[in-house]
């Protein structure tokens, strides 16, 4: 029914980028996210897979604080990324979102030429000493996006010309502009076709070899595809969390099995 | 037969058709409205469509011909001889209008009866006498081809009237005989009615259209007139605006170009107050506040929209003149010398714009996608940040459109500029020197007893014209920046 999970890409024990203890989230008296405790790896895809309203997305976005977007959002738990906690009062929201990037569910550039929407965050955070170095840091997130080949000669057009998933690898590009540790991923192929889906995912797994890579998918081929360790929510709970080939041959709770059977969803 | 029962008539014609369309069609069917292509009620509708709409657009086209008619017709009976030297068939007509309405005030009052007021044997006299008793307005003395022009008036009127009233009401019932007749179960009623209601949206949006059609011709043919008059290389770049009232053909000067100039100042003046502080506002509406104060602050904000400008008037001419001139008059820096000047009527009408600005402003920001903040939010960008470079470039183009429709208000406000301005026409950079704009001027050019076939009377609609063509031209520029804007999404 789905890929077989390659074996090359079993995951190597690494460090741990992010660790969340007793993670709660509340949405006014709505309590979406129960008791999330979860460890990922830094050079690592990590899958967030189950159905929909589970939380994934909502748990995602705890990692980067853009729920404190949201009025009604509360969080309550313990998020470290390399030791530090980012819900600490010392911690500057804005600083920590240059640290982790995030991609979203549909592509979408800033209405601004392809070049002025990858300078967008090294413009913001001072990151280039002059115009070169712009230039540099541009053509290097363009090419860490694969879509350097496609518009190196019209870096002046509008970002929104292009295809959805050019603009998708665009989105990506400009996340990792900032140098960012840790890339977010919320459904990032869900409104691409087949073919843009398969070079997103490409493009996922050579992101690899420098950040922690966190995605959210309803896919579970995709999942199975891209990462090496996955997650499965179910209710606001983590219900299981393993590597992504035992996941998917062996899972040890039932709800997982079920959910990747297609029996609950 | 008054017009009002006339309509009625027909109205009652159309219900009855309804009632008997709808009842016809239910006993054939049995009644079973199942067997029915369409619902009872659309057989009625048709019928009832069928005979009012062709009866009331011939009352309406009878109405609108008879006069032309019958002036014609009366125009015809009254000889050269009739009409003096330095008077014209167009004068003696209004008279023969004139009289025969007296007339019909006279027999209303009592002071004619009927028979008498329509026979030819009425005393020219007894006429002018009766007629000055029942209170109409008509020259001391009848002559004899007005007054036999006015006996023939009223009568083609009357026969008009009447032979109007049975035609609309022959064309109501044929038509509601139509509609009756075509109700049978297997008509399609439910479609005629669907084409019918088609046919009056089509006939409510050409209204629109041809009354503003209506007001460019009207203007047009009375701006050629004036130009006929008036060179009109002196109307567009003379510098001097001084009509005279005195004489006939005194020499005026009737250049637009100080009028523009004040206009333009009083409205750059007056965005400069209202872009500023409405797109502020509009920010801090959309972006920053809590959902409970933007649901109050709102339509608070949008209350200075529903003011009447004649009320800002009064505020510029009782508290913001006097304001100014404590600060900039004699006593204070001394560039200011009375209350009404640009900067008045500048600020209170900047005041005015800012819901205009803030209000649509408000609703493109809003328009802005949220996934373009968030985007900006999850590459570490604060709030103003996002707003000054990702939000407000992509509402740019229609906040610009909003400027531009603002724009072209402040250049048509009248009432601000009449209280708030003063009434010198002037080329001055002071903005605390009173100037006057177009609009306040073809106010004051139609507002006085002037000729109106003099230039200094038909200078306003020149300059009416003007403005139309100026402000016509920012909205069509303002849509099509903000038409523009909207493809950029798609």
């Amino acid at each position: 029914m789905y890929d077989a999970p390659s074996t090359t890409k079993e995951a190597v024990v690494t460090d741990v980028k992010i660790q969340a203890n007793d993670v709660q989230v509340y949405y006014a008296d709505n309590h979406a996210i129960k008791d999330v405790s979860v460890a990922i790896q830094d050079k690592t895809v990590t899958a967030f897979i189950g159905p929909s309203g589970c939380g994934k997305s909502t748990f995602l976005r705890c990692l980067n604080r853009m729920n404190d977007t949201i009025d009604i959002c509360r969080v309550h738990g313990k998020i470290e990324i390399d030791g530090e906690d980012i819900y600490d009062k010392r911690v500057d929201p804005v600083q920590l979102r240059a640290k982790v990037g995030m991609v979203f569910q549909k592509p979408n550039p800033f209405p601004k030429s392809i070049y002025d929407n990858i300078a967008y965050g090294p413009r913001i955070h001072g990151m280039a000493r002059n115009k070169a170095e712009l230039d540099e840091i541009v053509e290097r997130a363009l090419r860490r996006g694969a879509i350097w080949d496609e518009v190196k000669d019209r870096l002046n057009a509008p970002g929104t010309g292009l295809s959805g998933g050019q603009q998708q690898r665009l989105c990506i590009a400009r996340a990792v502009a900032t140098e960012p540790e840790v890339l977010l991923m919320d459904e990032p192929c869900s409104a691409l076709d087949p073919i843009a889906t398969a070079q997103v995912e490409e493009l996922i797994d050579e992101l690899r070899q420098n950040y922690a890579v966190v995605i959210v998918t309803h896919s579970m081929q995709q999942a199975a595809r891209v990462s090496q360790r996955t997650a499965f929510f179910h209710l606001g709970h983590l219900v299981e969390y393993d590597d992504t080939s035992k996941i998917f041959t062996n899972p040890e709770d039932s709800r997982t099995e079920s959910y990747i059977t297609g029996r609950i969803g | 037969m008054p017009l009002f029962w006339l309509f009625l008539i027909v109205l009652a014609i159309a219900a009855g058709a309804y009632l008997l369309a709808r009842s016809r069609v239910l006993s054939m069917a049995g009644d079973d409205r199942r067997a029915l292509h369409s619902l009872p009620s659309y057989y009625g509708s048709n019928a009832a469509m069928k005979s009012a709409v062709p009866a009331l657009l011939l009352l309406v086209a009878w109405l609108l011909a008879q006069p032309f008619i019958v002036d014609n017709a009366v125009s015809s009976l009254i000889p050269d001889a009739a009409i003096a030297d330095n008077s014209s068939r167009a004068l003696v007509m209004a008279e023969v209008r004139r009289t025969a309405d007296g007339l019909d005030m006279a027999v209303a009052s009592g002071g004619l009866t009927e028979a008498l007021a329509r026979s030819e044997g009425l005393d020219l006299d007894v006429a002018t006498s009766s007629l000055q008793e029942a209170g109409a307005i008509v020259t001391s003395q009848l002559t004899e081809p007005v007054l036999a022009a006015a006996q023939q008036f009223r009568a083609l009127n009357t026969i008009g009237a009447r032979w109007m009233s049975v035609a609309v009401i022959i064309v109501a019932l044929i038509g509601a005989t139509w509609g009756i007749r075509e109700a049978s179960p297997a008509f399609r009623a439910r479609n005629t009615v669907e084409r019918g209601v088609r046919a009056l949206l089509i006939a409510a949006a050409s209204i629109a259209i041809l009354t503003t059609l209506g007001i460019v011709l009207s203007l047009v043919f009375n701006t050629i007139e004036f130009f006929r008059l008036y060179p009109a290389s002196e109307f567009f770049f003379g510098l001097s605006w001084a009509p005279s009232f005195s004489g006939r053909g005194g020499a005026s000067d009737l250049g637009i170009l100080p009028l523009l100039w004040g206009t333009f100042y009083i409205s750059i003046v007056a965005l400069l107050v209202a872009v500023p502080v409405g797109l502020f506002a509009a920010i801090y509406l959309s972006e920053y506040a809590s959902p409970k104060v933007r649901a109050i602050a709102k339509p608070l904000l949008e209350v200075l929209a529903g003011i009447p400008t004649i009320v800002y008037g009064l505020f510029a001419l009782l508290t913001v003149g006097p304001l100014l001139v404590r600060v900039f008059g004699d006593d204070g820096l001394g560039w200011m010398q009375a209350g009404t000047a640009v900067m008045t009527a500048g600020l209170v009408m900047g005041i005015m714009l800012i819901p205009f600005v803030s209000s649509l402003s408000d609703d493109i920001i809003n328009a802005v996608p949220q996934a373009m903040r968030d985007g900006s939010y999850g590459l570490g960008a604060t709030q103003s940040e996002t707003i000054r470079q990702v939000v407000l470039p992509a509402a740019l183009p229609g906040i610009v459109g909003a400027i531009l429709l603002a724009a072209s208000r402040a250049i048509g406000e009248t009432m601000i500029v009449v209280l708030g301005a003063g009434a010198a026409a002037r080329l001055s950079l002071n903005p605390f020197e009173a100037m006057t704009t177009v609009t306040a001027k073809i106010v004051s050019q139609l507002t006085g007893d002037a000729d109106f076939a003099s230039p200094e009377a038909l200078v306003a609609f020149a300059l009416g014209m003007t403005l139309f063509v100026i402000t016509l031209g920012l909205n069509i520029f303002a849509l099509y920046i903000v038409r523009k804007y909207r493809e950029q999404y798609e």
